[in-house]
């Protein structure tokens, strides 16, 4: 079990300026989050989208955002748990456990959910009898491209992952490519690439249909789907690649016992605690009055709820409001002589 | 001003009178319409403010632009008459507009 002060969930952009509030208290914080980088929307939905209202940054992607976030708590030297999601939050005494799905365990006084709207997970085919199948025959990730090899894969999407995994697969199995609309979206010599390889016929391209059944008992067989015209077409399929984007779910918060509105967080904005001592949330997860979900409102937020972190966490040690333009301490902890 | 139907996917409908200038989706969020999830608070980042336009009006909208279309391709089934309730702006023009949300958002 890993002891430390504060233990944030989510590595978001509130998430990242809560290691630096902290750090420039000389709290010592961990972030795990359920990505495999960190960022979180900014970087998962909108990495290349212009941020415009971060104050004294007139215009930065959700990409530079997070660069010069990391940037700015390098001399704290956080420790990141990627890809691992808190399933379980329990106290013991003064004290906060934390648990995730990789068994890693945390202790601190406080945690911090910067959760934004929960974890991103794969959004699913529509179809409920695709479920019995899903991690045999149904994917929404390709981990390991040799379980791919000389099969039918039928291949969901029109974004860059579907175009990109329907080149790559079709060098060894016959990939059908179905898509609701007959425009698909990717780089230029990607969609000229995949019209070459629908020509030599290694690759089907079906446009203005989706997923209308799927057949097989044990196994997948085949799947049947259904043009906007209402023509319907069977395509003997032994794999289902789905490619539909992330959705947000906010998962195991919910069960924490904290008090929620609807998918948000209630915080009492002195603070930002929930209503358990020691808990806060901030950013797009908590709710108050008058809540904006705003960057530059998450990073308010945390500023404050630092400040909370540090009583928890110090309890004989007097907090003092101190500039970083004049702190001989701050200055030290940021590694400026 | 203009008057909003919201239909849910059972065909129970609400009417609301939206100030001009807000979105359908922020019409719908403010009056606790369910079946509007609006994760991502309106950037067009996320598909969860998901409706079906009724087929009149769905031509009387102005067009959306090519990151909406790209963004309903990620929305739980999507049909020809989809959009993302974020952005539309309600205006004098859309009084009487009808949309239906989908049986579910994600």
């Amino acid at each position: 079990m890993k002891k430390t002060d504060v233990i944030i969930i989510g590595a978001g952009p509130v998430g990242l300026f809560a290691v630096h509030q902290l750090g420039i208290k000389g709290l010592k914080a961990v972030v795990i989050d359920n990505l495999d980088k960190a960022g979180g929307q900014c970087i998962e939905l909108y990495p290349d989208k212009p941020i415009y209202d971060i104050p004294a940054v007139p215009e930065c992607t959700g990409e530079e955002l997070t660069k010069r976030l990391l940037e700015q708590i390098k001399p704290f030297k956080t420790e990141f748990y990627l890809n691992e999601r808190v399933e379980e939050v329990h106290p013991e005494k003064e004290n906060w456990i934390v648990k995730t799905n990789n068994k890693e365990e945390f202790m601190a006084p406080n945690i911090i959910i910067a959760g934004g709207v929960g974890s991103f997970e794969p959004r699913k085919v529509s179809l409920k009898e695709c479920e019995k199948f899903e991690g045999k025959s149904v994917f929404y990730a390709v981990r390991n491209k040799d379980n791919f090899k000389n099969k039918n894969i039928s291949i969901f999407g029109g974004g860059d992952s579907a175009l990109d995994w329907a080149l790559e697969l079709s060098k060894f199995s016959k990939i059908t490519l179905i898509h609701r609309r007959d425009e698909f979206r990717g780089a230029q010599h990607t969609l000229s690439e995949l019209r070459k390889l629908e020509k030599e016929g290694k690759i089907f391209i079906k446009t203005s249909c989706q997923i209308d059944s799927i057949e097989g008992e044990k196994e997948l067989k085949s799947i049947t789907i259904k043009y906007d015209d209402g023509k319907t077409e069977k395509i003997s399929t032994d794999f289902i690649l789905g490619f539909f984007g992330l959705i947000m779910k906010l998962g195991p918060i919910a069960e924490w016992g904290l008090n929620m509105d609807k998918k948000t967080i209630e915080v009492n904005p002195e603070n930002f605690e929930t209503n358990k001592k020691g808990i806060f949330a901030a950013g797009d997860i908590c709710s108050y009055p008058g809540k904006l979900k705003l960057i530059l409102s998450g990073f308010h937020e945390v500023a404050l709820a630092s400040v909370e972190c540090f009583k928890r966490a110090r309890p004989n040690e007097k907090y003092r409001f101190e500039f970083t333009t004049s702190s001989r301490t701050i200055q030290d902890r940021l590694g400026k002589k | 001003m203009a008057k909003i139907i919201y239909k849910d996917y059972q065909g129970n409908s609400k009417t609301i009178e939206v100030e001009n200038g807000l979105s359908v989706m922020e019409g719908a969020i403010q009056n606790d319409i369910l079946g509007i999830d609006a994760d991502c608070g309106g950037s067009m980042a996320c598909a969860t403010c998901h409706v079906y336009v009724e087929e009149n009006w769905f031509n009387k909208l102005t067009k959306a632009e090519d990151a909406e279309v790209d963004m309903i391709d990620m929305a739980y089934e999507p049909k020809k008459n989809s959009r993302l309730s974020c952005q539309i702006i309600v205006r004098d023009e859309l009084d009487g507009l009808e949309v239906t949300t989908p049986e579910k958002q994600s």
